[in-house]
């Protein structure tokens, strides 16, 4: 940073906030203005304040509100099959030195499949259901959960584990003193990635499939040349993405408290 | 461990793993489970005549539109990273943008843009920017404060300043953005195929499913496979390139090994 001349240091929280706001400002200012000024046809991209008001149709109509359940449904549910089967998949795999030497080439494999080319399976198998969602949602947020908790477990103290074996700790404690805290941050981590990667599947699998949900009601709106209202749900997809990563975030805050990165965070 | 001994490891479980599969398949008489060797079978004849007319026009569209993410990405970064006030304009508008999932801009981009080559690669573009564009602004903001001040000593400004300290020291975040983007590119690339397409991948496996060819549509999914793997490969080469100066300086100080 420069002290003396050119551009000032970091603006405060408040200013931060107006700023942010003034940006979010501009962008739907943007949206509004390019439509009007005949840039691109309203028929495709309408006024902001258009979409806004379609989004406040929606909202006072039922079908909405069950849509929206049914993707939080799918999400969250599909999430944490996720988390359980990767926590327990990790940890195994994670203490066992061969396993991990063993799984690694499986796991460099099928990590990078594209979840989306389950698709097809998963309508055959399943149909529009929520299965077919969870299907997907569960094999796409499965990995990034297993690999932290892989390495979170390799990444215990020697000295810790040592004295862990010397002290003849009971599984129980071992869990709950040694891989707990060393890997919470990791799970942590591994669960804000999976959440969002976890939504992206949920919304793709309605939207192609045909499963119930926000993804679907867009695809409808679509189909139907109802282009405001479909706007109008992706911002909502939109919003929800971002209450989800801010949940996260104050959940890792709350959990690590105790952890140097967040404490240090803090003292900022 | 010898280098038989790791060979066998990297190999035990796929191996493992493909020989149970085709075990538990081979008596199947399932239609949408069939056999492997039934998969297998198709997947010759179909891919051979299939690679000019969908499995190179899907990879073309993947390297440019990446291509255009990676550059796109890394040019608004680095202002954004650079300039405080700037990323403060910016990052609630960024985060509310990049919460989107990036398959929901396929329906907007088919009206605005049509269903040709330019909408495929938009959707490929609009969803692989953000790992790169966020991994770019973090590290161009922990650009060592020496190393800054003593380019400001030494006079180096401009273009020169941009590749010999910004970029160099941002790198190795770049590199992991471009990393995740790049699954992300893949996935993408199969959707927007997915909906309205003549060619391509993902319309190849879809329009399998539909006409119920059930072998050669599992036969695209290993393709799909393939790919993914081959392409992580490949990054993993260009990441050891260009980043070995950096492995290179951080292995004395993670204490040897």
């Amino acid at each position: 940073m420069r002290r003396r001349s050119g551009p000032p240091g970091p603006p405060s929280r408040a200013a931060r906030a107006l700023l942010g706001a003034l940006g979010l400002a501009g962008v739907a200012a943007v949206f509004e203005a390019i439509p009007r000024a005949g840039i691109v046809s309203p028929d495709y991209l309408p006024p902001f304040s258009t979409m806004i008001a379609a989004l406040g149709r929606e909202a006072g109509a039922a079908p909405f509100w069950r849509a929206l359940l049914d993707t939080i449904e799918g999400w969250a549910l599909g999430l944490a099959i996720a988390v359980v089967l990767g926590s327990v998949l990790g940890v195994a795999i994670g203490s066992v030195r061969g396993l991990r030497a063993a799984t690694a080439s499986t796991i460099e494999f099928l990590r990078p499949i594209p979840s989306v080319a389950l698709i097809p399976v998963a309508v055959l198998l399943y149909g529009a259901q929520l299965r077919s969602t969870l299907l997907l949602v569960v094999y796409a947020a499965f990995w990034p959960i297993l690999l932290q908790v892989i390495h979170g477990v390799a990444d215990v103290d020697p000295v810790a584990r040592d004295t862990a074996l010397s002290y003849r700790f009971t599984p129980w404690a071992k869990i709950r003193y040694l891989l707990l805290p060393t890997g919470l941050p990791y799970i942590l981590t591994g669960l804000r990635l999976s959440a969002a990667v976890a939504l992206i599947l949920a919304v793709t699998a309605e939207l192609v499939i045909g499963t119930p949900g926000l993804g679907k009601e867009i695809a409808v709106a679509m189909a139907s040349s109802a282009v405001p209202a479909m706007y109008a749900l992706i911002l909502v997809v939109g919003l929800f993405g971002v209450a989800v990563n801010l949940g996260v975030r104050a959940l890792e805050r709350r959990v690590l408290s105790w952890h140097t990165s967040v404490r240090l965070e803090a003292a900022r | 461990m010898t280098a038989a001994r790791r060979l066998v490891m990297l190999l035990a479980l796929p191996a493992a793993l493909f020989a149970l599969w085709w075990i538990a398949s081979a008596g199947s008489t399932s239609f949408y489970s069939p056999p492997l060797r039934t998969i297998l079978a198709a997947f010759g004849p179909t891919w051979s005549s299939r690679l000019t007319s969908d499995v190179l026009p899907s990879l073309a569209r993947l390297v440019i539109g990446y291509a255009g993410a990676v550059i796109l990405g890394v040019g608004l970064g680095v202002p954004l990273g650079a300039r405080p006030r700037l990323r403060a304009v910016a990052e609630p508008s960024l985060e509310l943008l990049r919460a989107i999932p990036p398959p929901l801009l396929v329906p907007p981009f088919m009206l605005l843009f049509g269903i040709g080559t330019p909408m495929k690669l938009l959707v490929i573009i609009s969803g692989a920017i953000w790992p790169i564009l966020l991994n770019t602004i973090e590290g161009v903001r922990a650009v060592d404060e020496v190393l800054a001040d003593t380019c400001r000593c030494y006079g180096i400004t401009g273009a020169r300043r941009l590749r010999v300290l910004v970029l160099r020291a941002a790198s190795p975040q770049i590199v992991t953005g471009m990393r995740q983007a790049l699954s992300i590119a893949i996935i993408l690339m199969v959707i927007s195929e997915m909906f309205a397409s003549s060619s391509g991948l993902g319309f190849a496996i879809v329009d399998f499913q539909r006409g119920f060819a059930i072998p050669e549509m599992w036969s695209g999914i290993i393709v799909l496979g393939l790919l993914g793997f081959a392409l992580s490969l490949v990054f993993r080469v260009f990441e050891a390139r260009a980043l070995g100066w950096y492995h290179g300086l951080r292995r004395p100080q993670r204490g040897g090994a």
